[in-house]
């Protein structure tokens, strides 16, 4: 397993090569550049700030450069905030979408697995059809549309919340971005689990244990439900991912300050180093994140053990 | 009462429920079986075999009618409760599935899949169970079954997951053993060897079986009853040397043609 691990994250190498390689060459061939505005600048501090930057050099040259840095774990200055490395920012932001992230899919596992194995085994009642309703409602509404409708409710009507801001990372200020987040994934998970438990019930080995006497129970949670998460983990490697970085929406309407942010900002403001740097961190969290997942697939799945 | 019943169907039917309105899978099927007696069903694929040993066992699929009576040793199984059906599977009345491939779970080792039957029915303890469980595999002819305990389905071979598929119904000794084309997916020779087995644990420990295959070949084989079922029903029934001299019926007629065109044993025996 440890060099099955191993020779995973060697090939993440060349991976991540080619992300940065393929980030890099399509920032320098959009036009425009980070010190671009409406007001003109002096031509001699223009050449100053490009010096400085190495901007003045060949693109070659700069992107090489660039890599000798990533390799040092150096992701350079940013160019728009002017006091700040791109490390300083990602530091800043990081924790805070990793908490709001990590939340989320933690609430929507617990909302959803349940949901979920309901629906599963009270298939075509009310229950399957509520639950089917919940989800399909999740997944239709947008995060932008749902985030502030709660804000609404909770924040200005009910006044039980606050309407936004990180407030130190309190409790009560988190409930209603994490919630915001966690319910298109909830929705997911619940028809993701629904369809592959449905799958594994009608398999001919859960029929053997049925035949065996085997209580609902165990069928149920030894027979069914192991080999039905498999899909389920395979989806939330990637989506764990998808729910830390996704987050711009919600760092927008609940004002948090994240890295979403920073990393639109960087796009418009053509700032190079920002940019690549959240590519590279986002890269870096899905090889993570996929190689979590095969692991427990392996765990779970004997026939996967390498 | 001269010989103790082990299995005794009365006018047996299972009616599923079909989107152009109910389906008879099975229709009024009766039959009695003796302690020790192996009574073979043959008949073509989808004649109705399967859903009547999954009627016999209350797995008939969800919305499905069971109608008639079977008594397993004097206790009434259709329509019986849940939980009294429940005790009854694995431990009383067992059954030995089709496919050996897929009728193992691949996510649990051998040994849980077996020690959970004993857990169960015989509230064993895991350590207990799986010592019982070691017995039994070699009791079906297993070779090293200490390791096999601690295998995964997909380590073993077909013709070793089918042993360890018949150890699994055996387990608690039940009074009938369901047996559904449990030598279909081998090869000859295991087939053989599998039909012995079912021959000398019959002798041993004295239980029923009721065999379904569509090869007259191995009833011909194993079988002291034959009952012939065709689209349900069973439109012929007799020990097994009447049949096959003087089949009745063309159903029976063209199963031993079909047997004499494939299999060398068949004709010897016909």
């Amino acid at each position: 397993m440890l060099s099955f691990i191993g020779k995973r994250l060697l090939v993440a190498i060349p991976t991540l090569l080619v992300i940065i390689t393929l980030a890099f060459a399509l920032l320098h061939a959009a036009p425009g550049g980070p010190f671009d505005s409406d007001k003109v600048l002096v031509p001699e501090i223009r050449a100053a700030i490009e010096a400085r930057y190495h901007l003045d050099e060949p693109v070659p040259m700069q992107y090489l450069r660039y890599l000798g840095g990533v390799v040092r774990g150096d992701f350079g200055p940013s160019f728009q905030y002017q006091d700040s490395s791109v490390n300083d920012l990602i530091a800043q932001g990081l924790p805070i979408d990793l908490t709001i992230g990590l939340l989320a899919m933690g609430l929507a596992l617990l909302i959803g697995v349940p949901l979920g194995v309901v629906a599963a085994l009270r298939r075509n009642t009310v229950w399957d059809r509520a639950a089917s309703a919940i989800a399909l409602l999740g997944i239709s509404v947008p995060t932008y549309v749902t985030a502030p409708l709660l804000v609404l409710l909770f924040a200005v009507s009910l006044r039980w919340l606050p309407a936004g801001d990180w407030g130190e990372g309190a409790l009560r200020n988190l409930v209603l971005p994490v919630v915001a987040l966690s319910l298109p994934y909830v929705a997911y998970i619940a028809r993701l689990l629904r369809a592959s438990l449905l799958d594994v019930l009608h398999t001919p080995w859960v029929r053997t244990a049925r035949a065996k006497g085997m209580p609902w129970r165990t069928v149920l949670l030894r027979h069914a439900l192991r080999p039905a998460l498999l899909p389920l983990v395979a989806f939330l490697g990637p989506a764990t991912v998808g729910v830390i970085t996704g987050s711009i929406a919600i760092e927008t309407v609940f004002g948090l300050p994240g890295i979403g942010r920073f990393f639109v900002d960087g796009a418009f403001n053509r700032d190079y180093t920002v940019v690549m740097g959240v590519t590279i961190l986002y890269g870096v969290l899905i090889v993570l994140a996929n190689l979590l997942a095969d692991v427990v697939q392996a765990l779970l799945d004997p026939r996967m053990r390498p | 009462m001269s010989a103790v019943l082990a299995l005794q169907v009365d006018g047996l039917s299972v009616t599923h429920a079909a989107a152009d309105g109910a389906r008879t899978v099975v229709s009024d099927v009766s039959f009695s079986l003796p302690r020790g007696r192996i009574l073979g069903i043959a008949g073509e694929s989808g004649c109705g075999k399967t859903q009547l040993l999954l009627a016999l066992l209350g797995l008939s699929p969800p919305g499905a009618q069971v109608g008639g009576s079977a008594l397993l040793s004097g206790q009434q199984l259709v329509g019986a409760d849940r939980r009294v059906l429940r005790r009854l599977r694995g431990n009383r009345i067992a059954m030995v599935f089709q496919d050996p491939m897929t009728a193992l779970n691949p996510y649990l080792t051998i040994g849980t899949q077996l020690a959970e039957v004993l857990q169960v029915h015989r509230g064993l303890s895991k350590s207990q169970a799986l010592l019982h469980s070691q017995r039994m595999l070699e009791a079906v002819g297993i070779d090293a079954p200490a390791r096999r305990l601690r295998q995964h389905p997909h380590e073993l071979s077909g013709g070793m997951r089918q042993r360890v598929l018949l150890a699994m119904a055996l387990l608690c000794e039940p009074d009938v053993l369901l047996a559904d084309e449990p030598t279909t997916a081998l090869d000859v020779t295991v087939q053989a060897q599998i039909l012995d087995l079912l021959l000398d644990l019959r002798e041993r420990l004295g239980m029923a079986v009721v065999l379904v295959t569509h090869d007259m070949g191995v009833l011909a084989q194993v079988a002291d009853d034959v009952a012939v079922m065709h689209a349900g029903v069973l439109v012929e029934q007799g020990p097994v040397q009447q049949l096959f001299d003087a089949p009745q019926s063309t159903a029976t007629q063209s199963l031993l043609a079909a047997a004499r065109q494939l299999s060398p044993t068949a004709q010897g025996l016909v």
